[in-house]
Parts: structure tokens; C-alpha cells; sequence
């Protein structure tokens, strides 16, 4: 993202929302595509817009209605939460981010997602992550939100996101918002190795513990090092 | 039952999310440990990225998301605009997909 982080100047609105926009796009499809799935597995048409507007949060959604299909609440449960524990470091991360005040952090909290951390955090100082976080927290709530709807009457006639190669978008999208983070030695070590850690553990462990243990790449600054810094 | 499903993962989902902000107020964690905040956030986001583009259910997603990903990083690598990463990187698979890479 040309615009953020990396210049060390903070993105301007326009400039923000245009980025927010490309992923809210995309954002609105993969909403569309949950609609249509949830529904052609069963789900009541309200069950599916009450999951995206209070649960919101994509891939729990999408594997909780695989679970619950497949007749496994239980499993759907601790599976989706499994999925969803990321969002405590990254409330940790985030902290004042969202607002002193506790209007902001209660609704603020619901709005966090892993675009909504990354559009944020990718920003240089307090108040372009604030700015950052709020733009990106509402436009992409709005868009999973409206997507479903679609989702949901247009039913079968959505089109598979796949075929408009959707999945590689987000990857894609994280890791230039990650890169003036990455930039940062330290932080490219401890990224590489948990990223590096979660990829091999993928296939061994549930969905959603791969990710966590990618904390474990912090374990490198405890390695000793020739240029040791130390960033104030 | 359908309704408890989701309402306990709505309300599981949204103490992780509030929790994690209400602590690092009511925490105050020493500089060092603030320090390494950002870099956890990092690490989890990078590993999301990473698994996201190669695997699939636990298993290697094919061949078209990874490379579509790989053009987006490098374009992002190279300082091109967000969009223009985010673009590539589906068209990449997209067409890759077309012309029936899995």
C-alpha cells in the first residue's frame, strides 16, 4: 500500500477508502457466496443474515455452517471459537486504537476483524490508526453484511468466488498491508518464523490453532544477536 | 438449537474481541511487553496470509492461489497500489483457474 506505513506519512481518506473499497468489493462476493451456501445447506434465511450481522467473521461463519449441516452444533461451537481466538492478541494490539471511551470500544470491538487490524495497524501514527481502523471496521461490516443479503435472494445464481480467483485477494491484501511492518527486522523475523510454524502445522492441527501458535515466532528475540536494537 | 449455535458463537467471538482491548488498559503491561504487541499482531496476520494462500482444509490449496498471491506480493514488494496487489493477485487465479490449474 503505497499510501500507508511504508512512506511513513499517513494515508489520506480518499486515498484509505479506495483501499478499504478494493477489499470491500471483494468482501460483498465472498458475503454473497456465504448467503447462497448457507441457505442451499439449510440454514432459515434469518438465521443466516442474524450469523453475519452478530457473529461476523467469515471463516467461522462458512465452517459453522459446514458443521451444522453435517449435524455437529457442538462441534460448530468450539470449532468457530477456536477459529476466533485471534481476535484477543489482536484486541491486545489494537487497545486504544479503537477510543478511550466505552461507546467506541464496545461497538469498535465488533467491527475488529484481521483487514480491519491490518488496515490499522499498517498506519504510522495514533490517529491515522484510528481513522484506519473505524473506516475499514465499517465499510468491510457494511459490505459482509449486504453481501449475505444478496446472498441470500439471489441464492443459487451467485457465482462461485473461486472462479473470480477471490481467495487469492485476501492473502494477497494482508501481506502488502503487512509489508512497512515487515520492513522492520525484528518484526520480519518473528512474522516469518510464526508464519513459517503455522504452514507446518496446518495439516496436523484444527483450523484456527496453526494461526495462534504463530506467536511462537516472538521466541526469536529471544535469540541472541550480533545488532541487537532496541526501538524506543 | 440453531439459534443457541450462533448466539454462542457470536457472544464467545465477541468477549475474545473486546476482552483483548479491555486488558491492555486494564493490564498496563511494562514498554517491553507493549513492544512486542504489534509484533504478535504481525506474526498472526503473516500466518494467516501465508496459510490462507497455500492451504485448503489442512491440505496444499493448488496451484492457482498461491501463484495469484505470489504476483500480489511481489507487485506489493515493488510499491504498487493496494488495489492494483489485490487485483492481480485474483485475476492471476482466476486465469490460471480458466485455463484449468487447480
Amino acid at each position: 500500500m503505497r499510501t500507508a506505513g511504508r512512506t511513513a506519512t499517513p494515508a489520506s481518506t480518499p486515498a484509505l477508502l479506495r483501499d478499504v473499497g478494493a477489499i470491500g468489493v471483494a468482501i460483498v462476493a465472498i458475503g454473497a457466496s456465504f448467503g447462497a451456501v448457507a441457505v442451499a445447506a439449510g440454514l432459515p434465511v434469518v438465521a443466516t443474515i442474524a450469523m453475519s450481522a452478530l457473529l461476523y467473521a467469515g471463516g467461522a461463519q462458512f465452517m459453522a455452517v459446514g458443521l451444522i449441516a453435517a449435524g455437529s452444533p457442538v462441534a460448530a461451537v468450539f470449532a468457530g471459537l477456536l477459529l476466533n481466538a485471534r481476535h484477543l492478541p489482536f484486541g491486545l494490539a489494537l487497545g486504544d486504537v479503537l477510543g478511550r471511551r466505552w461507546r467506541d470500544r464496545l461497538l469498535g470491538s465488533h467491527l475488529m476483524t484481521d483487514e480491519a487490524t491490518a488496515f490499522a495497524l499498517a498506519q504510522p501514527d495514533p490517529a491515522g490508526r484510528r481513522r484506519a481502523f473505524w473506516l475499514a471496521g465499517t465499510v468491510l461490516f457494511l459490505a459482509w453484511n449486504l453481501g449475505t443479503l444478496a446472498g441470500v435472494l439471489l441464492a443459487s445464481r451467485v457465482g462461485d468466488p473461486l472462479r473470480l480467483g477471490l481467495d487469492a485477494a485476501f492473502p494477497a491484501g494482508l501481506l502488502a498491508l503487512l509489508l512497512p511492518a515487515l520492513r522492520e527486522p525484528q518484526t520480519r523475523r518473528v512474522a516469518l518464523v510464526g508464519a513459517a510454524v503455522a504452514v507446518l502445522v496446518t495439516p496436523l492441527l484444527p483450523a484456527g490453532l496453526p494461526v495462534l501458535l504463530a506467536l511462537s515466532g516472538l521466541a526469536v528475540l529471544l535469540l541472541p544477536r550480533r545488532h541487537r536494537e532496541r526501538p524506543c | 438449537m440453531l439459534i443457541a449455535v450462533i448466539l454462542t458463537l457470536a457472544v464467545g467471538t465477541y468477549a475474545f474481541r473486546l476482552s483483548g482491548v479491555v486488558l491492555r488498559d486494564r493490564l498496563a503491561l511494562p514498554d517491553g511487553v507493549n513492544r512486542l504487541l504489534p509484533m504478535a499482531a504481525a506474526a498472526l496476520l503473516a500466518a494467516l496470509a501465508v496459510t490462507a494462500a497455500l492451504t485448503e482444509a489442512g491440505a496444499f490449496a493448488g496451484f492457482a492461489r498461491p501463484s495469484g498471491v505470489l504476483v500480489g506480493a511481489v507487485l506489493a514488494w515493488r510499491r504498487a497500489p493496494f488495489i492494483a496487489v489485490v487485483v492481480a493477485a485474483a485475476a492471476t487465479a482466476a486465469l490460471l483457474r480458466l485455463l484449468g490449474v487447480p
